[in-house]
């Protein structure tokens, strides 16, 4: 999948180059918003992710397809490291905006949440050995999970919070100006296709062991050893 | 802007390098883990059906 890497490497190269040079600082936080390029499109991608496994899940679980369940189990790993990256970028942006790495409040917990529930999906398919049966336990866990999605969308309406509200997905106009919006969204783009590429690496690798018995694997890891 | 300037992130080097730091190792990472888990797969088989064709 050569073109989908040529694709995610040129938005995240001018995503980069709008964010990090272009975009001019923030009137209120300087230079330090320049963490947003990769805090929000991570945020958005742990959600999206979550929701794609949560859905592919429920495929496999309803009509057995295979397919499914390896889309599901695969997206896992790469939606785990974008709750980590939002989380840790958010605590490096808090500390000098709010003077704090970390508090209590309903947006950060229900992010946090939604790590477990990732490396829950991971943990929970690792331990058991049928992967077939794996996948139905995996898929189910990712269901129940989904009520924590809401919660993190509306966390920031529902609840005080130091966290500060959307300005993109806002129903009249987003409050940022556009050369602050088009890195942005062209940094969400990227980071796309690079759940793409990272999910397909995986899916290789899971499908890959589950045909070990098949002729196609078996012809291919004694091609791959001579 | 200079390159110096540009390093400096108004004042906020640290929280903003570290950030694309932590995202750029993380996600290197969920690509090369499963590329090298292919490779030590299909060398694993490869040696099994090995040894499985001589006995």
């Amino acid at each position: 999948m050569p073109w989908l890497a040529v694709i995610f490497l040129l938005l995240l190269a001018a995503g980069l180059y709008g964010g990090l040079y272009l975009a001019p600082p923030d009137y209120q936080q300087g230079d330090s918003y320049r963490i947003i390029y990769i805090h929000v499109p991570s945020a958005w991608m742990s959600l999206f992710i979550y929701v794609v496994m949560a859905v592919a899940g429920g495929i496999g679980l309803v009509w057995r397809i295979k397919l499914a369940e390896i889309v599901a189990v695969s997206s896992a790993p790469v939606g785990a490291g974008f709750t980590f990256i939002a989380l840790v970028t958010g605590s490096l942006w808090g500390k000098p905006m709010w003077g704090t790495w970390w508090v209590w409040d309903a947006r950060l917990t229900s992010e946090l949440i939604l790590l477990f529930l990732y490396l829950g999906v991971i943990g929970l398919y690792g331990a058991i050995d049928d992967k077939r049966t794996a996948s139905k336990a995996v898929a189910i866990l990712a269901l129940v999970g989904v009520v924590n999605i809401p919660i993190i969308h509306y966390s920031v309406e529902w609840w005080n919070t130091l966290h500060q509200g959307p300005t993109v997905t806002k129903m009249d106009k987003p409050s940022i100006h556009v050369s602050m919006l088009i890195p942005l969204l062209l940094m969400a783009v990227a980071f796309k296709f690079y759940y793409l590429i990272a999910m397909l690496q995986r899916a290789r690798v899971e499908l890959l062991s589950r045909e070990r018995n098949a002729q196609w694997v078996k012809s291919m890891a004694s091609l791959g050893a001579e | 802007m200079n390159w110096q300037e540009f390093f400096a992130m108004g004042g906020y080097a640290f929280y903003v390098w570290t950030s694309y730091a932590v995202t750029f190792i993380v996600l290197l990472a969920n690509i090369i883990i499963p590329i090298v888990r292919r490779k030590q797969f299909l060398r694993q088989q490869a040696l099994k059906q090995k040894r499985q064709g001589t006995l």
